[in-house]
């Protein structure tokens, strides 16, 4: 054990020694791996963003939640079969309510874009949504002022609203908002509450700039005609929600009659598809990008090879003296690879100095941290990219013959 | 008789040069005992070099035996003749062959460390043995610090320190002028009385007259090999209290 830790301390010191008598070719060589490792972390680190992102937005949608739609996440399908689809009817929701057992909450959705005022404020574009009282329990939303909806007001299509955070916040800046009355498009509605912040799906579309309304009210004031709901359900536990699918789906294939062994008329939709569409596009995303910023890494490595051959045939006769006074092949191995992964360690050292603050950008865009996990990542790969690119010329060196060595001049 | 420390039996070595062969040594049978002093002479290209590496384990021949202190060295593999140079021979060069960058004291370890000495040891021996060649003042200087002189001294100290069972210097004197190459005489007749084997190879007589011993080759063959009668044995002011 002894031998081995001093040799490692030797060639540590020759491998130090080497790059100060060298700084200028050594700099440059790093810099090589330096700007692999800041590239492949910057990566890593938007990739990891993007995961984040994604996941604080698809636990809004919640996973134990079926979206029952015209239209199938993740695209597929026969586009003109599934636009001449007969629209999903607030009937079809009832059905599924009056005959479902494993379903724990159900609510028609229909939603519209409108301007919404108070005062002299105005929100542009907020999202209008009708549903029914149950919308509370079907998407497990918080209350934060107030109340939802209740089943009278519902139902008797009261000129009442609920709001999300960001409408509140805009239009209610220093005041209460509860009670008061504000126009959506052109209607009046009186405001009953206020929803908790839920987030935004990747940053661009967000679950907090919108209004509820009763959807009996909906129909009359915002579309012209009834039909193209969405029905949104609550499957009464999560672990059996692949059964809950299969009974909505039953009970719409009647309520909608659909012949025996014909295709479903809707889609059902969940979570994890489009967790499954994500996985799909971010991984192929991550490959990409970092099969891409591997490769500079690959050039910074291919870099240091060059110059550990120059190293080793500079360093020739030195090769020659240590083996002429008994070192073995093994020692002048392990010479040569520490120092192409000294001068790759610092290299990734540099870059992960350099990548951090840069990193501190990214987290503007995609709110995330540089991963612990990417730092121990980078250090590892620029220890392998060293012993990796220093390996062919260390080897060469560990086999040059003693009496060859020392007269090369 | 007490068996000798090396043990050559009908050496040869053949270089292969593209198509031509060269016969650097052909047929050496030498014994050598402890404690011998041998000079090593012969004309230019006459296969002395290549002798002598074949002694230190540098080189291996192509074919004959070669015993050193009784185990047969000539059909080892590279890493057990890296041992054997490390644990058994010393070897001095002409061009000193120090490392321009390490101190003399590191210069001197270096044998240690690939020996698998403890650091502490290794200090105290290689002190030593930079005392004993007279450079105690210089232990941290680096080579070039250093006149030729002084560089050979410390090319010697490396070789001693691992207590080696011969002493190898193939010309130690061939770039130094003559005092300089008499101080460095000096010293080895001082390792020799100390009880060291030597082998030295060198052109110049002045200097062979130090081995109690002299063995001529030409063309790859052992031309004489007899005992010196003349000997001279100097011993420089500064060394006496050596
Ligand atoms: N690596 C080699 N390849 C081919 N031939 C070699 C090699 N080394 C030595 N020789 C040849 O072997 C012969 C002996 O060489 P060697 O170096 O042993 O001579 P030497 O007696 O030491 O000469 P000098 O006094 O000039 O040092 C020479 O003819 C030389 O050209
Ligand atoms: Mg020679």
């Amino acid at each position: 054990m002894r031998w081995w830790l001093d040799e490692l301390k030797e060639g540590l010191t020759i491998a130090f020694g080497a790059i100060r008598a060298n700084k200028m070719r050594s700099g440059l060589t790093t810099l090589g791996i330096v700007i692999g490792i800041v590239s492949v972390t910057l990566m890593g680190t938007a990739i990891e963003g993007l995961n984040q992102a994604f996941n604080r937005s698809v636990a809004v949608i919640g996973a134990d939640v079926l979206y029952v739609q015209k239209w199938p996440w993740g695209g597929g399908g026969n586009w003109w079969e599934i636009r001449n689809r007969k629209d999903l009817l607030i009937q079809h929701a009832k059905a599924i309510e009056d005959d479902a057992t494993t379903v724990a909450s159900v609510s028609p959705i229909m939603g519209t874009m409108r301007n919404v005022t108070y005062g002299g404020k105005l929100v542009e574009g907020v999202v209008v949504i009708g549903t029914d009282a149950d919308f509370i329990t079907t998407t497990n939303a918080n209350v934060d002022l107030g109340r939802f909806l209740t089943a009278m007001e519902a139902n008797g299509g009261r000129p009442v609203c609920v709001l999300g955070s960001e409408v509140a916040e805009s239009l209610f800046p220093n005041e209460f908002p509860v009670g008061k009355v504000i126009k959506v498009g052109n209607h009046p509605y009186r405001v009953v509450g206020v929803l908790e912040k839920q987030g935004s799906l990747l940053g661009l579309e967000s679950f907090d700039n919108r209004v509820y309304v009763p959807i009996n009210r909906f129909f009359s004031e915002f579309m012209s005609r009834r039909g193209g709901i969405q029905i949104w359900v609550r499957a009464a536990s999560l672990e059996n929600v692949d059964e809950t699918r299969e009974e909505v789906r039953g009970i719409l294939r009647k309520a909608r009659k659909v012949e025996p062994g014909a295709q479903d008329d809707f889609a059902i939709n969940q979570q994890e598809f489009l967790i499954q569409t994500f996985n799909t596009i971010g991984g192929v995303i991550a490959a990409v990008g970092l099969f891409i910023t591997g490769l500079s890494l690959f050039v910074g490595g291919i870099g240091i090879m060059n110059i550990m051959f120059v190293s080793v045939t500079e360093r020739t006769k030195e090769i020659g003296i240590r083996k002429a006074i008994g070192a073995p092949k093994r020692a002048i191995l392990m010479q040569f690879l520490l120092e192409s992964a000294v001068i790759c360690l610092l290299g990734g050292l540099i870059g992960l100095a350099i990548a951090f603050p840069l990193s501190l950008i990214i987290d503007q865009i995609l709110p995330t941290a540089m991963p612990v996990s990417i730092v121990v990542v980078a250090l590892l790969i620029s220890l392998l990219v060293g012993v990796i690119s220093g390996f062919l010329p260390a080897y060469r060196a560990s086999r040059l013959d003693p009496v060859d060595a020392l007269r090369y001049e | 008789m007490a068996s000798p420390v090396i043990r050559l039996v009908d050496i040869t070595k053949v270089y292969q040069m593209g198509a031509e062969e060269v016969h650097a040594l052909r047929g050496v049978s030498l014994s050598i005992n402890r404690n011998e002093y041998v000079a090593i002479m012969g004309p230019s290209g006459s296969g002395k070099s290549t002798l002598m590496n074949i002694i230190g384990c540098l080189d291996t021949p192509t074919s004959g035996l070669y015993e050193l202190n009784n185990t047969n060295v000539s059909e080892m593999n590279d890493n057990q003749l890296a041992r054997i140079r490390n644990k058994e021979i010393g070897f001095v060069f002409q061009t000193f062959n120090l490392l321009a960058r390490s101190n003399v004291l590191h210069n001197v370890e270096l044998p240690l460390i690939y020996g698998g000495v403890s650091s502490a040891d290794r200090k105290k021996r290689a002190l030593e043995a930079i005392e004993q060649v007279g450079l105690a003042d210089r232990a941290h200087h680096k080579p070039n610090e250093l006149s030729g002189g002084q560089r050979q001294r410390v090319a010697i100290a490396r070789a001693l320190v691992t207590k080696p069972s011969i002493l190898l210097a193939d010309e130690p004197t061939g770039n130094l002028d003559s005092k300089t190459g008499e101080e460095i005489m000096a010293l080895f007749d001082i390792l020799h009385r100390q009880g060291n084997t030597i082998i030295l190879v060198t052109h110049e007589e002045d200097i062979a007259a130090h081995a109690h011993r002299r063995v001529r080759i030409k063309d790859g063959h052992i031309e004489t090999d007899e005992l010196v009668k003349d000997r001279k044995v100097v011993t420089h002011p500064t060394l006496t209290s050596v």
